[in-house]
Parts: structure tokens; sequence; C-alpha cells
């Protein structure tokens, strides 16, 4: 028997409400698989499992809002399966996550409560379609059952807008992260003007003779380049996790993604040091497109070493970015816009881009921050590198 | 193809921005000014915008051209001019 627990999708978060199973007692799994949907304050996330088996029963239903860590379901292992655990050590495993709450800090709803709620069925299904969360709502059935009454006036009260409530749940996981990492990372900025009319040029050559669906995008260069550029500085690839570093296992970039009508997500591009320039560019946009559409997985949420946000779409020259805690640094990319650039002792007109760092000084100098730049640097005036190795 | 006109070009191609991004704020949209950083469209949804275009009007747009689209006004006259050419 192994137990199937409330991952952290993402270091801040401290519970999600289940939202529905995709499997059913008796039903066989694989490690990969999405088995449930769970409602959290960055949307509503795909959960993978990271082990094969059998469902043996579920313990959370649709509606609960279950802590990080506690039991969502119990699985058989047809031949004990012991010792599989998820590919990689989650940087927000639940001992961590909760140990590095900060005290002044709220919990997020009401952990003290008792976990289950007595929902009657008729109300769960009630509360679905309202949008109301039953573990928000106080019961005054039978030893404090929440039935359908309790939940049509909750949402009478509470008033419309699910999808407001989800934007500013949003609103606020943001200002939670954000306000911790001013807090507690003594940040350091570094800032580089680079020519990238090679990597422009390297583009075109390559996009020219294909279909528009299968044209890459320059942000791909830029990922990859912030990529291997990590490769040769592992340094800022990781997470300050109780007073120390720990480095992330594989290069999983997150991808800032603003979506429409506000708010932000950054999910992780899986292994951007090792796909190949298609491979990506399908990858990311599979990224942007089921983060607009609110479909993004559990593995995407939980083991980013290093954020890279991209303003230059909005028209901004350069970004002085704010890290995401337990990161240690964070790229960012203004817009692409022709400046006076001096090439031979020529003042010219070039194709340019600014390059910034934040990085966590309890971590790293700006010795290594300096160091990273100017491989990013290197990568992207030498796009035929990108892909070298 | 029958000749379009310019304003059904133009309606047409905001039917592909708008496919692209359902709550662009279409009305306030200048149209001599970028419009992708009027409307948040970013480069992958721009390549978006570009095939919706390439299905509803047959112009399929080669990367060095994409200067020419940076306004709507631009990005009308180079259809105009595209679907003017003599069909193959």
């Amino acid at each position: 028997m192994s137990d199937f627990r409330m991952p952290a999708l993402g270091a801040d978060m401290e519970s999600g409400t289940l939202a529905e199973w995709h499997i059913q007692p008796g039903e066989r799994v694989e490690r990969g698989q999405v088995v449930c949907v769970v409602e959290t304050q960055k949307g509503a996330i795909e959960v993978e499992i990271w082990q094969s088996g059998t469902v043996e029963r579920l313990v959370a239903e649709p509606g609960d809002r279950v802590p990080v860590g506690e039991v969502l379901a119990v699985l058989r292992g047809e031949d004990d399966t012991v010792g599989e655990t998820p590919p990689r050590p989650s940087p927000a495993a639940p001992p961590t996550a909760r140990s590095r709450r900060p005290a002044d800090l709220p919990p997020v709803g009401a952990p003290a409560a008792p976990l289950r709620r007595r929902v009657s069925p008729a109300a769960r299904r009630r509360a679905a379609a309202l949008g109301v969360d039953p573990a928000s709502v106080s019961g005054s059935g039978p030893g404090g059952t929440i039935t359908l009454e309790d939940i049509e006036q909750a949402a009478a009260t509470s008033g419309p807008a699910a999808a407001g409530d989800d934007r500013d749940a949003m609103r606020q996981a943001i200002a939670a992260a954000m306000s911790r990492a001013n807090r507690e990372i003594p940040h350091y900025y570094l800032g580089h003007w680079l020519c990238v009319e090679p990597a422009l040029a390297w583009l075109a050559t390559h996009n020219a003779r294909r279909p528009v669906a299968e044209r890459l995008i320059f942000p791909v260069l830029q990922l990859r380049a912030v990529a291997m550029a990590l490769h040769e500085v592992p340094d800022l690839n990781g997470w300050y996790l109780d007073g120390a570093f720990r480095p992330a296992q594989g290069i999983h970039l997150g991808v800032a993604i603003a979506l429409r009508g506000g708010g932000l997500v950054a999910p992780a591009l899986r292994d951007a040091d090792v796909l190949a320039p298609d491979a990506m560019m399908a990858a990311l946009g599979d990224l942007l497109t089921r983060a607009r559409a609110g479909q993004l997985r559990s593995s995407e949420m939980s083991d980013t070493g290093l954020t890279v946000t991209n303003l230059g779409d909005l028209g901004v020259d350069s970004v002085q970015g704010v890290i995401t805690p337990p990161q240690v640094a964070l790229v960012g990319f203004g817009r692409v816009s022709e400046r006076p650039w001096v090439r031979d002792g020529q003042v010219v007109a070039a194709r340019c881009v600014h390059a910034s760092l934040a990085a966590d000084h309890r971590v790293t100098d700006g010795a290594i921050g300096a160091r990273f730049l100017a491989r990013l640097t290197d990568f992207l005036q030498e796009p035929e590198r990108l892909w070298q190795n | 193809m029958a000749e379009l006109s310019r304003e059904t070009i133009r309606d047409t191609a905001i039917d592909c921005i708008l496919s692209v991004a359902p709550e662009a704020e279409i009305d306030r949209l200048r149209h001599d000014r970028p419009w992708r950083e009027q409307l948040e469209v970013d480069s992958f949804d721009f390549l978006n915008v570009l095939v919706a275009l390439e299905t509803r009007l047959g112009v399929s747009v080669p990367e060095g051209d994409y200067h020419e689209l940076t306004t709507l006004d631009g990005l009308v006259a180079y259809l105009e001019a595209r679907l003017a050419e003599t069909p193959p």
C-alpha cells in the first residue's frame, strides 16, 4: 500500500481543493498519469502521480480542501513499488513549506479547523455549480453538516463572480510570495545591453522556408541561452531552503506568463538544456496555451530552478525583477529595439535587448552573476553554439 | 477569390486577433499605433494570429515582412496588397 498525497504546487501553497478525480477505485494508474485536478490560488492544476499501481480507495472527495502532504488516495502496488518517489526532490516539500512560512503571515484558510467537513452530496454539487468553497461555509445541519441551504446562503451573501474570487486569490498568492521575496531576499541586480542581430539572423534563416505554424519565436532562443548559461554557472539554478542553497536537478525554467485579465503564472519549461529547437518551441507553445486555459500540471509547478520573465512584448526596455522564493535568481528580458551600437569603431543602428539578472546575495555574489550574464550574452551573440552540444 | 474590400479585410484581421485574444479591448485599439503592445499579444500569439490569417485569407506572411504588420492599418494594407497580387 502507498499513499498518494496532496503535492506542494508552489512554494507558498498550504492546501488545495480537490476539484475532480480522473480515477476510481480498482483502476490501474501509471506513473506520470494525471489522476486529479486541484484548485489552487494559481488556478486549477492537473496533478500527476509518481507511482504505479491500483487504486485501493479515494480518501478525499471533490470539494474537500486538503492540506499539502495529506492523503488523497491509497494505492496498491502490484509488486510493491517501495521507493518509487517523485522523479526529483520537490523544493517545496510539506515540512519545508510549513517551517518556512514567515511567522507574521497568517495561515491561508483555516488549518486548525477539522480537515474534513461533512457536506451533503447535493450541497457539494450545488457548491461546485455556484463556485462556493464548502470549507468556507459553516454548517447548520446535524453535527455541523453543511446543507444545500447553507451553500445557497453562502453564495447569496458572498456575491457573484467566482472568477473574480479566483483572481483575488491569485492576487493574494502573488502578494504573499513577492512580499516574502522583498522581506527575506537581499537582491542584487545586474544588467547588460546586447546586440541580438546574430541571433535574429539565425532565427530568420531557420524560419525562412517554414510555414507559419512551424516557425520558432525569439523567446525560444532566449530561454535556450539562459539554460546553456545555467549549465556553466549552476549556482543560480536552485533554491534557498533552511539557510542553505540546494541546487536543482536538471534545468527547468519558470516561464512567467501574464494571464489576460490579470495575474501571472510561471510554470516550468522542463529540461530546457536538452530540448531541440522544434521540441522547445512545441513545449513552450503547449505551456502558454495550457497556462491561459488554466490546465497546468503539477510537475510544472513544483521544481522550477530559475524563472525567466520577458516583458519585451509589452514594449518595456528593461526589467528589474523580484525573485520567486525559494528560487535564488530571476532573468529578465526587455524588448528588441534598434539602438546605436558601436561596431568596429563605427556607430551603427542595431537591434538590441537588455538582459537583467536579479539574484539572491545570500547565495551568490556579483562576480557569479556577472559570469552568468557574460555566458548568456556569448550564447545569444553566437547563436550557432546554442544547440551545439 | 473575389476581391475583398478594405473593410472586409480589416474585419477579418480583427476576427483573427480576437480568435487568439478573445478578451482584447478591440474598440479601444488605435489602428495607427502598434497593436500587439496595445492588446498585449506576445510573439507566440502573434504567430497564432498569422496562422488564423493564413487559414481565413490564404495569405502566408514570410518572417521578413513582419515589420509591415506593426499597426493594424499596416496589417490591413499589407494583406490588401498581397491579396491583389496575381493569383498563382
